[in-house]
């Protein structure tokens, strides 16, 4: 379903993608873990060409997204986005944050967005946050109202950069849960996080990236239990499972 | 006592009789207000359009400018607006109004009135883009990642996502602005044309008193700026809905 062929980012003078090849099949969860700075958020950021890459080929759904000619804004709406700081749209209720993009992007009506938005919202049992402000509400709220803001698009892939980091510790769950949901429903997701917990039990596969590659990959359970690069190891010994 | 209630109360009506002698020699005689009226109207005129015409400006400049600082397109155009905002901000708005009038509209026919529009229309341009781009310069960035990985095109998460945030933001200075508009537009009797001010000169070279006409026109500038500022606290008020918590 994604395709990254030989993958470089530079910024300025910094490398911060090395060449990176990977392949995302429809359906799989792939978590991608690995110390600060290692480029788990600008790679991906370049799945959706937030960044641009500098070098190198991404392909969805049989389509080359970072050659010319190509309409972005088309493939994003296919591709949903979860911020670390949730960046919900301050100036519009929740139901408004949800239903903007579907509306003005005339992918549906007003009256079937907004049941939409509803069904989404009770789903997520903040039904009765619909004429809120995003200030009006916790940060665990916030980031599973922006869950839903991306569901609303109906997307085929849902990529989320440090969805928990910005949380109070008693909100990850919340918000890890409603992507356990996700996740049972079958959607294709890449995850780059830092919680262990949710990659043994949700993610089908691993990514370890440091320095820009993709240094070790295997499943959850080899990958905690077995872990075969010196980087991996030295990462795991340090971090909290 | 009666000659203490003499001696506070004749001067009083004294000065009160002046006074009403003054009042009715500068405004009612020859029905001098209408100078006033007619110079009102003429102000009102000129700041009103030159807002417009200060307003399609700078939201055009700020678009292109912070256009270029995000993507990096738009360059030579860019180049113009930052020389267009440096030489509008770095030199007097009384020398651009005699150049645009005695200079660019040399050789045409051109009303005194629609000059000053112009020329206070263009000055005015340049502030209103600075403040539209801080404006949008405020916005978080993630906002605009959001817009765009929503599948928004550039320019409609600008027109959906950063600018009636920005627009918020900017309001009280944009406010100020179009208030100094309004003062600013004093000066456009260098080229003779009657606005407020100048209607203000015209009754003082008739009846040779000097306070009841300044007097007035400043109270007159006095109203309109309060209540303009009234107008916009309103305004304020309304778009600051989403800041309850």
């Amino acid at each position: 379903m994604i395709t990254v062929k030989n993958l470089y980012k530079k910024f300025d003078n910094l490398e911060v993608l090395r060449g990176i090849n990977e392949t995302i099949e429809r359906g799989e969860k792939v978590v991608i873990i690995g110390p600060s700075g290692s480029g788990k958020s600008t790679f991906l950021r370049c799945l959706n060409l937030l960044e641009m890459p500098t070098s190198g080929e991404v392909w969805f759904e049989g389509q080359q997204i970072n050659a010319p000619g190509c309409d972005i804004n088309l493939v994003r709406r296919k591709m949903g986005m979860v911020f670390q700081h949730f960046n919900l749209f301050p100036h519009l209720t929740i139901l408004e944050n949800i239903t903007l993009a579907p509306i003005k992007l005339k992918i549906m009506d007003k009256a079937s967005a907004i049941e939409k938005a509803r069904k989404l919202l009770s789903r997520i049992g903040l039904a009765d946050k619909e004429n809120a402000y995003p200030a009006q509400l916790s940060g665990g709220q916030k980031q599973r109202i922006a869950i839903v803001r991306s569901l609303a698009m109906s997307p085929d892939v849902m990529l989320f950069d440090e969805p928990t980091s910005a949380l109070d510790p008693e909100m990850v769950g919340e918000v890890l849960d409603v992507m356990r949901e996700l996740a049972e429903e079958g959607m294709t997701m890449v995850v780059v996080t830092h919680e262990m917990g949710f990659a043994r039990e949700v993610a089908t596969r691993v990514l370890f990236m440091d320095n820009g590659q993709i240094v070790e990959q295997n499943t959850p359970r080899e990958f905690f239990t077995s872990p075969k690069n010196p980087r991996t190891i030295e990462f795991l010994s340090k971090v909290i499972i | 006592m009666e000659s203490i209630i003499n001696g506070i109360s004749q001067p009083l009506s004294n000065w009160w009789a002046g006074f009403r002698e003054d009042f009715i020699n500068n405004f009612i005689t020859d029905n001098r207000w209408l100078f006033l009226w007619r110079g009102l109207l003429c102000t009102l005129q000129i700041t009103f359009f030159a807002a417009i015409i200060g307003i399609v400006i700078g939201f055009f400049v700020a678009l292109v400018r912070t256009t270029n600082i995000y993507t990096g397109k738009l360059r030579f155009l860019n180049g113009i607006c930052k020389l267009y905002t440096t030489v509008i901000r770095g030199t007097p708005v009384v020398t651009q109004l005699l150049i645009i009038y005695y200079v660019i509209f040399a050789t045409v026919n051109i009303e005194k009135t629609l000059a000053a529009i112009v020329a206070f229309g263009i000055n005015s341009g340049a502030y209103v883009a600075e403040i539209v781009r801080s404006g949008i310069m405020s916005i978080d960035r993630g906002q605009i990642e959001a817009g765009r990985s929503l599948g928004f095109s550039y320019v409609k998460t600008m027109w959906y996502i950063v600018m009636p945030q920005a627009f918020k933001n900017i309001l009280p200075a944009l406010a100020n602005e179009f208030i100094a508009l309004l003062k600013e537009t004093s000066v456009s009797g260098y080229i003779a044309t009657q606005d407020l001010a100048k209607a203000g000169d015209i009754i003082q070279s008739r009846t040779y008193s000097a306070y009841m006409p300044l007097i007035a026109v400043a109270l007159i500038y006095l109203v309109l700026v309060v209540g303009l500022t009234a107008c916009v606290n309103r305004l304020e008020r309304r778009l600051g809905r989403s800041d309850n918590r």
